[in-house]
């Protein structure tokens, strides 16, 4: 065992010495390999699926009703396909909304919820569990897993989200003067070992977008891309990001535009 | 309150290979919360499987085993269509079973 890793430290150190910084990063490329094959097509992910799926039919909430009345874009209930055409605009709200707040305007509307409950356990309960909202999320991804993403622009909302969102990206701030395009607007970047998308690029926006939400071997939990946003931001040492802000959505409606074309690959798993 | 486990039971040739998900936070009770108070202990004690209520493996686990565990093993002996039952049980006294037909 100890003969083996140092082995692995060795090629690393290698790898490190060669000339092109892409072979440290392919070197590394994916270090979930084995768990992935173990897994054999398998994804932890499936526990939040399953979850998501009962709590998407089950009466719940104060007014003992379904979510089966919401609507994801695709008409009342519709959750196959839904994800890969959000953000959109809803003409109910009069916002462009993304999965992760429309299911909040959802369990609020219909279930009488209250937003400030809901959104106290938006990432879990920050210790052990995570929240029915983030198995609703896993649920309804899975439903478009392996469509294509196509992100709608019809509206001006939408193409004012859209531009909003590139101008946040590319918005340098915070103690480190920071912005999102710091770490993701270059080809084959990493920080440490880990590689970076470039997501300007579709290709790069492609890849990143329809792998997340995800399962996040590290932390043993399914992840959502509103958490994915604010991790970034919390990296970045700026102000969090509001959950379903529209800030957080023009966000993910650049990136999820970006990507448009693509196939979802989401729930993926990730480090 | 526990979550479902997710398995699959398929045979090839005369082995039935099975995988398993199992939801479960396997807290080892060293770990203290943001606040800075213990988190209490919660894992799973005993993993019974049984294949049409003949035991097939049963094991004891302890703190050491991750989150959410993945269980994979080979038996030999059992027909598609045949029920996999696989019952745990922790050390605060929550038990769960699921069960699946072998493919």
């Amino acid at each position: 065992m100890v003969y083996f890793s140092k082995r692995c430290a060795m090629a690393i150190l290698l790898a490190w010495g060669a000339v092109a910084p892409l072979s440290a990063a392919e070197a590394v490329a994916d270090p979930l390999s084995q768990y992935r094959e173990m897994l054999g097509g398998d994804n932890p992910a499936d526990l939040w699926v399953s979850r998501g799926e009962a709590l998407w039919t089950e009466p719940r909430g104060p007014r003992k009703a379904t979510l089966v009345q919401c609507d994801l874009g695709l008409g009342a209930g519709v959750v196959k396909g839904a994800y890969a055409r959000l953000p959109r605009y809803f003409s109910e709200t009069g916002a462009v909304e993304d999965l992760e707040s429309r299911l909040v305007s959802c369990m609020v509307q219909f279930q009488g919820f209250k937003r400030e409950e809901i959104l106290a356990s938006r990432f879990g309960d920050g210790e052990r569990h995570s929240s029915d909202l983030e198995a609703l999320v896993a649920y309804v991804v899975t439903a478009s897993k392996g469509e294509r993403m196509a992100v709608p622009q019809n509206t001006s909302q939408e193409k004012r989200a859209y531009s909003m969102g590139k101008a946040i990206f590319f918005y340098r701030a915070g103690t480190h003067d920071f912005s999102c395009a710091t770490c993701h607007s270059a080809d084959n970047k990493r920080i440490r070992l880990q590689a970076l998308p470039n997501l300007t690029t579709p290709t790069g926006a492609q890849a990143a977008y329809t792998t997340w939400p995800a399962y996040r071997v590290s932390q043993g939990e399914f992840r959502t891309m509103e958490w994915r946003l604010n991790d970034c931001f919390r990296q970045q040492r700026l102000p969090d990001l509001k959950y379903g802000s529209p800030a957080a959505i023009a966000l993910t409606e650049y990136l999820a535009r970006n990507a448009n074309g693509a196939v979802l690959a989401a729930p993926a798993i990730k480090r | 309150m526990s979550y479902p486990m997710k398995i699959r039971a398929t045979l090839s040739g005369d082995k039935v290979e099975v995988k398993a998900l199992i939801a479960h936070e396997m807290e080892t009770g060293f770990r203290k919360d943001t606040a800075g108070t213990l988190v209490p202990a919660h894992y799973i004690q005993l993993v019974t499987i049984q294949c049409n209520g003949k035991s097939v493996l049963s094991a004891q686990w302890g703190p050491s085993v991750s989150k959410n565990p993945f269980l994979t093993f080979r038996f030999s002996g059992a027909k598609k269509g045949e029920k996999l039952n696989i019952t745990w049980q922790d050390n605060l006294g929550e038990t769960r079973s699921d069960e699946v037909a072998i493919t």
